[in-house]
C-alpha cells in the first residue's frame, strides 16, 4: 500500500495553469501496467455521469478536453484489468496518470512465475503454440503438437515415441522447460520421449537457438518452453474436461482439470490425464504391440500477492509404451531380412496388451518458487525442484528374464535456483541468476545386462547475466552471458580387452582401480567441463509495424553420459555403440533473423538461419563386429566441424470466413569435415491449411490440412556390406545391407471441423479429427523404426471439450 | 516472514532429498545373464570312435574363437548341441529345451560340403527343436557348417520341420548365427 501511495505521488503532478474559464480544461496522462511499467493501449478514461470518453494510444497516453471545473470522477478501464475510478477537483489542466493491475486473467505470467522464466529476451527468434491448438492434440503427444510450427519435426520410435527437432537438432541439444523446471529425464536417448502431459500445457513456445540464456547454456538447437493453466486473480473455480475418443489404436484420453481461485491471491490447482491405446494399424496390416498407457497427474497450490508469493507444484507422468515387436532384431541379417521384406514379420490381430518390447517410464517433479519484489531494487526469485525419473526397457529376452527388464535406471535431480531482476537503472531490464544442480544416475544392476549408462554423480553451476536495453521505444536490444561448470564421477565396468584395445590404459590410468572381476576392470572416470555461452540481439519495430530481430548466440554443450561412456548392443537398430571418454563440449555459434510483418490480411513470418558448430557430436558406422549372433555394425561418437543453415517461413491470409495459413521448412546440415551430409536432417516439409468459419453457426469451422514432406536427398552413406550365409548354396555372400537411403517424398490429407454451444456460463464443444484421410501408405525418414513397418493410417476421432 | 519460512523450507527440502538420495556404495558387476558365450556341436560317430566338437566362443565380445573340425566320409554322427554361458556358469541349453516351441536350431550345409542333417527331438507343437540331431557325411569335400538358432521364429513355415531356414518364411530374431569351416575326408 506504501508502495503504490509514493508511486501516486511520484506520477501525480498536477501542473497550475492561470486561466479561469469554465470550461475549457484538460485532462492527461499515461496508463501503465503496475507490474512492469509497461504502457497499456487502449484503455477507456471516461467522466462520470458524462458521456466525455477518451482511449489510450499506443504509448498509453490519453487526453480529455473541454471539461469544465469542479468535483469530478475518473473511471479508468482495460479488458485485462481491474477497473479504477479516482474522484478529483478539477480546477486546472491536469496531468494524472493511472497504474492499472494488467492481466488480471494470467496470474502467473506476470506475478507469481516471477521473472524467473516468463519472458524471452526481446531479440530472440520463437514460435507459439496456444491452449487452442495444443487441445487438438490431447490424444497425441507434445512432439506431434510442436511438429505443427514451422521449423520444428520430431525424431520418432515408432508413432507414440515422438521426439521435438528444432532447425535440425535434438536430444541433448533441445532444452525442454516444463512449468519453469527443465526436464532432466535421460533426454539423450535417440528413443527417449519428453515425459510431459501434453493436457497439462496452456500454451508451449520453441525459442530456435540459444538466445534463452537464463535455461541452459547448451541450447545448442533451441528450448522449449511449457507452461501450465495459469489461475486468474478473483474468486472463481474454473475446469475442462476434454474427451477423445480415436479409431486407430481403439482408444482414446480422457483429459480434466480444475482450479480453484481467490482474490486474496491463493490458488489450488488439479489436473490429470489417462490415455488408453491398443495397437495402431498402419494401411495394410495391424502394427503389433503399439499400444500405449498413460496416466498423469498434476497437482499446484500457490499465493500471489503483487509483492511477494509462492508456488508449489507436483506432477506426475506415468507410461507404458508398446515398441513394435518386429523392430526386434537379432543381428544384420534379420535387418536385411526386414529391409526387404517390406513387411512386418510378427503381424497379428488387434490387441490391447502391451508386451516386450516395451518401455516403462515414470518422471516426477516436485517444485517450491518464491518470490519478493524489494523496494528500489527489483525483484528477488528463488525456485528449489527436484526430478525423479524411473525407466524400465523390456526386451524379448528367454526363460525367467523374460518379466526382467533389460534396462532399469533411476535418474534423480535436485535444482536450485536463484535469480534476481534489476529494473533500477532507467530503460534497462536486467536479470542476474545462479543455478545450482545435482544429478544422480543409478542403474538397476539386476537386469542381467550391462549398464547401457554407468552409475554417476554429476555436480553443476552456471551463473548468468542478461539486459534489455531500449533504445527508442521501437528499438530495443539485448544481450547476455553464461558460464557453467559441470563434473561428473563416474563408475563404469569395462572389460578389460575393451578397455585396452581403445588405449583407454595408456590415456587414463588414473581411472583405473584395482578391482576386476570376470573380465571386467572397475573404472573410476571423472571430467570437468567448463562452458561459457553468450547471446547478442537486436528488436525494432519499423513504422509500418513491421518487425524485424536479429540474433547472434553461442551454446556451449558438455558431452552427454551416452557420448561418453555407451558401450554395447542397441537392439531396435542391430547396431552396436560405443562412447568416447575423450570427447569434448561442442561449441555452436548461429545467426538468425526474424522478419514478421502485415500486409492488409496477409501476415508473413521469415526466419532465416545460419549456424557453425565447432566439435559436433556424431555418431557414425567404422566398422563390423562378429559375435555369437551374427555380425553387427559398429557405430562409434566422433567429433567434428558443422554447419547448418535454412529457412523457416510462415503466411496467412484471410479473405471473408476464409483463412488459409501456410507453413515451410528447409534445413541443410553438413559434416565439414567429411564432406557430406549429416545423418537425419529434416527434408524439406510444407503444410498448408484451408479453414472456413462462421461464427453465427455456433463458431463452426471446418479446416483441411495438406502436408508435404519432400525425400531427403542429402544423406550420409552408412550402408554396409556383410557377409551372410545364403539360405539356398550355404555360400558366403557379400549383402549390402541400406540402412541410409531415405525413403520417398509424401502427401497426406487431413480434416478438421468442430461447433461450440454455449449452456449458461459453459461451453461444449464438438470436433472431429480425421487424420491422415486417404490412408496413405508411406515411411517417414525420421522414424527410427522405418526399415520396419509403415506409418499409421487413417485415424478419425471424435473429441468433446466441456468448459466450466 | 513468509518468505524466510519458506527458503528455510526449500533448503530443508534439499537437504532431505539429497540424503535420501546419497549412495556411496561402489557398483556390482553385472554379467549378461542372458547372452550365450558358447556354441558347441558334438559329433559321435554312431558305432563309436571319438567324438568331433566344433566350438564358437566369446567371452569378451571381442575375440571370438571358432572352431572346425573334421569328419569321416561315409560316416554317421550322433549330434547334439549345446549353447553356454560360460561366465555364468550356466547352460542355456535347458532353457532353449524348455521353451522349445519358440526356438529352432537350423544347420545349413554349404553345396560343396557333402553332409546332410536330420532333426530327432520334437517340441509340443511335434516340430523339431535342433538339440539332437542325426549328421550323414558324404564323400570328402570342404564348406561351410553354419548353425543358426532362432527364436520365436514360424516353426509352422514351410520346410521349417525339414530344417530348410528361409528366413523370409521363418522370420523370428536370430539368437545365434555361427558358420564352422568343415571338411570331410
Amino acid at each position: 500500500m506504501f508502495q503504490r501511495f509514493i508511486l501516486l505521488c511520484l506520477f501525480l503532478s498536477i501542473h497550475f495553469i492561470a486561466i479561469a474559464q469554465d470550461c475549457d480544461l484538460s485532462i492527461s496522462g499515461q496508463i501503465i501496467d503496475i507490474h512492469d511499467n509497461s504502457t497499456l493501449q487502449g484503455a477507456i478514461i471516461a467522466i462520470k455521469g458524462s458521456n466525455v470518453v477518451a482511449y489510450s494510444d499506443k504509448n498509453g497516453n490519453y487526453e480529455l478536453e473541454n471539461i469544465c471545473s469542479g468535483e469530478i470522477t475518473l473511471e479508468v478501464s482495460h479488458p485485462y484489468c481491474e477497473p479504477q475510478t479516482k474522484k478529483v477537483s478539477l480546477k486546472e489542466n491536469s496531468v494524472i496518470n493511472f497504474r492499472l493491475e494488467h492481466h488480471l486473467e494470467e496470474l502467473n505470467e506476470v506475478l507469481l512465475k516471477g521473472k524467473l522464466y516468463d519472458k524471452n529476451l526481446n531479440s530472440s527468434i520463437s514460435n507459439q503454440i496456444k491452449t487452442k491448438e495444443l487441445e487438438n492434440f490431447s490424444n497425441a503427444s507434445l512432439g506431434d503438437a510442436l511438429k505443427t510450427l514451422s521449423g520444428v519435426s520430431s525424431l520418432n520410435t515408432g508413432s507414440s515415441i515422438v521426439k521435438p527437432i528444432i532447425q535440425g537438432l535434438h536430444s541433448s541439444r533441445v532444452l525442454i522447460i516444463n512449468d519453469n523446471v527443465r526436464l532432466h529425464d535421460q533426454q539423450w536417448g535417440e528413443d527417449h520421449a519428453p515425459n510431459v502431459d501434453i493436457n497439462s500445457a496452456a500454451n508451449v513456445t520453441v525459442i530456435k537457438g540459444a538466445s534463452a540464456l537464463k535455461y541452459g547454456g547448451d541450447a545448442v538447437g533451441g528450448t522449449i518452453v511449457i507452461e501450465p493453466q495459469k489461475a486468474p486473480l478473483k474468486d472463481t473455480l474454473m475446469g475442462k474436461t476434454i474427451l477423445t475418443g480415436a479409431t486407430n489404436g481403439r482408444g482414446g484420453t480422457f483429459a480434466t482439470s480444475l482450479i480453484k481461485a481467490n482474490s486474496n491471491g491463493f490458488n489450488y490447482r488439479i489436473q490429470g490425464s489417462l490415455k488408453r491405446l491398443g495397437d495402431l494399424e498402419s494401411p495394410n496390416y495391424q502394427l503389433t504391440n503399439t499400444g500405449q498407457r498413460e496416466n498423469n497427474i498434476s497437482l499446484g497450490m500457490g499465493l500471489n500477492k503483487i509483492d511477494y508469493g509462492f508456488d508449489f507444484s507436483y506432477k506426475l507422468t506415468d507410461s507404458e509404451i508398446g515398441i513394435l515387436r518386429s523392430s526386434h532384431i537379432g543381428n544384420s541379417r534379420d535387418l536385411v531380412n526386414s529391409i526387404n521384406r517390406q513387411e512386418p514379420f510378427f503381424i497379428d490381430d488387434f490387441s490391447y496388451s502391451i508386451n516386450s518390447p516395451k518401455q516403462q517410464v515414470t518422471h516426477q517433479i516436485l517444485k517450491l518458487n518464491t518470490f519478493k519484489k524489494l523496494k528500489g531494487i527489483g525483484e528477488v526469485n528463488l525456485q528449489y525442484s527436484f526430478q525423479n525419473n524411473d525407466r524400465q526397457e523390456f526386451d524379448v529376452r528367454r526363460g525367467e528374464l523374460r518379466d526382467k527388464p533389460a534396462m532399469d535406471m533411476n535418474l534423480k535431480t535436485h535444482t536450485l535456483l536463484a535469480q534476481l531482476e534489476w529494473t533500477t537503472l532507467e530503460d534497462f531490464d536486467s536479470n542476474f541468476g545462479m543455478e545450482l544442480n545435482t544429478q544422480t544416475n543409478l542403474p538397476n544392476p539386476d537386469t542381467g545386462v550391462r549398464r547401457l549408462i554407468p552409475d554417476y554423480d554429476m555436480y553443476s553451476a552456471g551463473i548468468f547475466a542478461t539486459t534489455d536495453y531500449t533504445v527508442r521505444e521501437n528499438w530495443k536490444i539485448d544481450a547476455g552471458i553464461r558460464y557453467d561448470f559441470s563434473r561428473i564421477d563416474a563408475e563404469k565396468f569395462y572389460y578389460e580387452s575393451r578397455w585396452n584395445e581403445l588405449n583407454y590404459d595408456v590415456l587414463f590410468p588414473q581411472f583405473e582401480t584395482y578391482r576386476v572381476e570376470k573380465g571386467q576392470i572397475f573404472t573410476e572416470p571423472s571430467f570437468d567441463y567448463h562452458n561459457i555461452s553468450g547471446t547478442i540481439g537486436s528488436n525494432y519495430t519499423f513504422d509500418n509495424g513491421w518487425q524485424l530481430l536479429a540474433n547472434l548466440s553461442s551454446a556451449s554443450r558438455a558431452p552427454n553420459p551416452s557420448e561418453l561412456f555407451s558401450d554395447g548392443l542397441h537392439h531396435s537398430l542391430a547396431t552396436i555403440e560405443f562412447g568416447d571418454l575423450q570427447i569434448e563440449s561442442e561449441q555452436s555459434f548461429k545467426t538468425s533473423i526474424g522478419l514478421k510483418g502485415k500486409i492488409d490480411s496477409f501476415e508473413f513470418n521469415i526466419q532465416p538461419y545460419y549456424s557453425y558448430i565447432n566439435n559436433f557430436i556424431v555418431i557414425e558406422p567404422t566398422g563390423e563386429q562378429t559375435t555369437i549372433r551374427g555380425s553387427f555394425p559398429v557405430w562409434e561418437y566422433r567429433q567434428t566441424n558443422a554447419r547448418l543453415f535454412g529457412i523457416d517461413v510462415n503466411a496467412s491470409y484471410t479473405y471473408q470466413n476464409f483463412d488459409i495459413a501456410s507453413s515451410f521448412a528447409y534445413v541443410n546440415g553438413h559434416d565439414l569435415e567429411r564432406d557430406e551430409a549429416l545423418i537425419n536432417m529434416p527434408p524439406l516439409n510444407i503444410s498448408n491449411t484451408i479453414t472456413y468459419r462462421k461464427k453465427e453457426w455456433n463458431n463452426f469451422y471446418v479446416s483441411m490440412n495438406s502436408e508435404f514432406i519432400a525425400e531427403q536427398n542429402r544423406y550420409p552413406d552408412n550402408n554396409f556390406l556383410t557377409d551372410i550365409v545364403s539360405s539356398e548354396t550355404g555360400e558366403f555372400e557379400e549383402v549390402l545391407v541400406d540402412v541410409s537411403t531415405p525413403p520417398g517424398a509424401y502427401h497426406l490429407l487431413n480434416f478438421r471441423t468442430g461447433m461450440e454451444f454455449k449452456i449458461n456460463s459453459n461451453r461444449l464443444s464438438f470436433n472431429i479429427i480425421l487424420n491422415n484421410l486417404l490412408n496413405t501408405n508411406y515411411r517417414n525418414y525420421l522414424n527410427r523404426l522405418r526399415y520396419y513397418a509403415d506409418e499409421v493410417g487413417t485415424n478419425a476421432m471424435l473429441q468433446l471439450k466441456f468448459n466450466y | 516472514m513468509k518468505t524466510i519460512k519458506l527458503l528455510s523450507l526449500s533448503v530443508i527440502a534439499t537437504l532431505l532429498f539429497s540424503a535420501c538420495s546419497s549412495d556411496d556404495d561402489a557398483p556390482e558387476v553385472i554379467n549378461e545373464e542372458e547372452e550365450i558365450t558358447t556354441l558347441n556341436v558334438f559329433l559321435t560317430p554312431v558305432g563309436g570312435g571319438d567324438t568331433v566338437t566344433f566350438t564358437f566362443r566369446d567371452l569378451d565380445g571381442t575375440n571370438p574363437e571358432n572352431t572346425g573340425g573334421t569328419l569321416q566320409a561315409g560316416t554317421t554322427y550322433v549330434g547334439e548341441t549345446q549353447f553356454l554361458n560360460e561366465r555364468e556358469d550356466e547352460d542355456v541349453t535347458e532353457e532353449v529345451l524348455e521353451e522349445g516351441e519358440e526356438h529352432q536350431v537350423f544347420f545349413t550345409a554349404s553345396n560343396s560340403l557333402n553332409v546332410t542333417t536330420s532333426y530327432d527331438d520334437t517340441d509340443v507343437n511335434g516340430n523339431p527343436i535342433g538339440i539332437e540331431f542325426t549328421l550323414v557325411a558324404g564323400e570328402a569335400s570342404q564348406g561351410n557348417f553354419r548353425v543358426t538358432l532362432i527364436h520365436e521364429g514360424d516353426k509352422f513355415a514351410e520346410g521349417a520341420s525339414e530344417g530348410i531356414y528361409n528366413p523370409n518364411l521363418v522370420g523370428g530374431e536370430t539368437d545365434i548365427e555361427v558358420t564352422f569351416n568343415v571338411t570331410v575326408e
